[in-house]
């Protein structure tokens, strides 16, 4: 685990341009392993650059959506700075335009429940980040988690050492956080000079970054059965229930087929039956 | 409830969950039903969101532009286009849409 500790290598000090391997002043013999680490070390930081300019484009539909569901830009900016978890973001702004300041607790728990997942990446990027500098002082966990999103875990785990992995979680996180943060408020300006949006179509826009943040989640048959039945609840209790809670009521449908891991890989054996 | 205690409070709520996960001892990652459960849960929200955003008008369940919009915003997914990209072809068609009829 503090493996990151022995190869001696700040992220933070290092010039990602440095292309030139001979300029590596470690020893001779150990050039090979050295040059593995800088290749490795710069393809982190262009892996979390690029993915903080792909995450920045779309922090412009948060930013005008925000501000079509009734938020102020300050309101607008203060979510993306403090929340900071784009599927949240977009639930809370979501339950707010179908139901106003009455459906503000569903909102508050539609946005609390997508972030549960973080809690999760938390727990694998913990030991990613851990030693080094600062030493796990308690500025350095509330920074680390602050930035934990999709993003900073998914390009932090995709790398191949310790130390590159760190560097791709800070890169990714910070890169995502200035990105999405700018964004949002120039969204939020475009937004608050559009006026009428529905005539541009930004509620079904909303619905569209929903699929895009549901899209990459859909690789496994749990998935999919979850996704098509939550929907399916969510549209059928619409009419009966206040605006924001069809959403909270849909979401027991994952608590049940997680919890019996339903349509799960153990369950998927031609033939068996389905617990019930 | 005020617009901005709604806001602090579910900003607040997320951060803290981020946080949690640096807290918590690992070992419960380890247990593969709280794991999966966490991740279904996202996929559940999601869904439904789309549900409702897509045919809900307040408490009513509609069919409108909307429908076509996520429809060709399914599609480009498929075809990996980029996410700005879907997003502004799924507004544009409803807006077409909404223009012409």
């Amino acid at each position: 685990m503090t493996r990151n500790d022995a190869t001696n290598d700040d992220p933070t000090n290092d010039d990602a341009n440095n292309d030139d391997p001979t300029n590596d002043d470690a020893n001779a013999s150990f050039e090979p392993l050295a040059v593995t680490d800088a290749r490795n070390h710069r393809l982190a930081v262009r892996a979390g650059l690029a993915v903080g300019l792909a995450t920045a484009t779309y922090g412009v539909s948060f930013g005008a959506l925000s501000v079509a569901a009734g938020l102020s830009i300050w309101q607008t900016s203060f979510i993306s700075l403090v929340m900071f978890s784009g599927g949240s973001q977009f639930a809370l702004i979501g339950v707010l335009a179908a139901g106003g300041l009455a459906a503000g607790p569903a909102a508050i728990a539609s946005a609390t429940l997508l972030g549960v997942r973080n809690s999760l990446y938390g727990m694998r990027t913990a030991p990613v980040v851990a030693g080094g500098r600062w030493n796990d002082s308690w500025y350095k966990k509330l920074a680390a988690g602050w930035l934990t999103i999709d993003e900073s875990t998914a390009v932090a785990l995709a790398q191949p050492t310790a130390t590159s992995r760190r560097t791709g979680f800070w890169v990714t996180g910070l890169a995502v956080f200035i990105g999405w943060n700018l964004t949002t408020l120039a969204g939020a300006l475009i937004g608050d000079a559009l006026g009428d949006t529905r005539a541009y179509g930004l509620d079904a826009a909303a619905a569209a970054a929903f699929v895009g943040l549901l899209w990459p989640r859909l690789k496994r048959r749990q998935a999919v059965a979850v996704a098509v039945a939550a929907a399916v609840v969510a549209a059928l209790l619409t009419p009966a229930l206040m605006p924001g809670v069809p959403v909270l009521v849909a979401a027991l449908v994952a608590v049940l087929v997680g919890f019996f891991n339903w349509f799960g890989p153990r369950t998927s054996i031609p033939g068996e039956r389905m617990p019930s | 409830m005020t617009l901005w205690q709604i806001i602090i409070a579910a900003s607040i709520a997320v951060l803290a969950l981020k946080l949690l996960g640096y807290l918590v001892p690992p070992a419960l990652l380890h247990k593969p039903r709280p794991a999966r459960i966490a991740d279904l849960l996202t996929v559940a929200l999601l869904a439904a969101l789309i549900a409702v955003q897509t045919l809900g008008s307040g408490q009513a369940i509609v069919l409108d532009a909307r429908v076509p919009a996520v429809i060709v915003a399914a599609g480009l997914f498929a075809l990996k286009a980029p996410f700005i990209v879907v997003v502004i072809a799924a507004a544009a068609v409803a807006a077409a849409i909404r223009a012409l009829t």
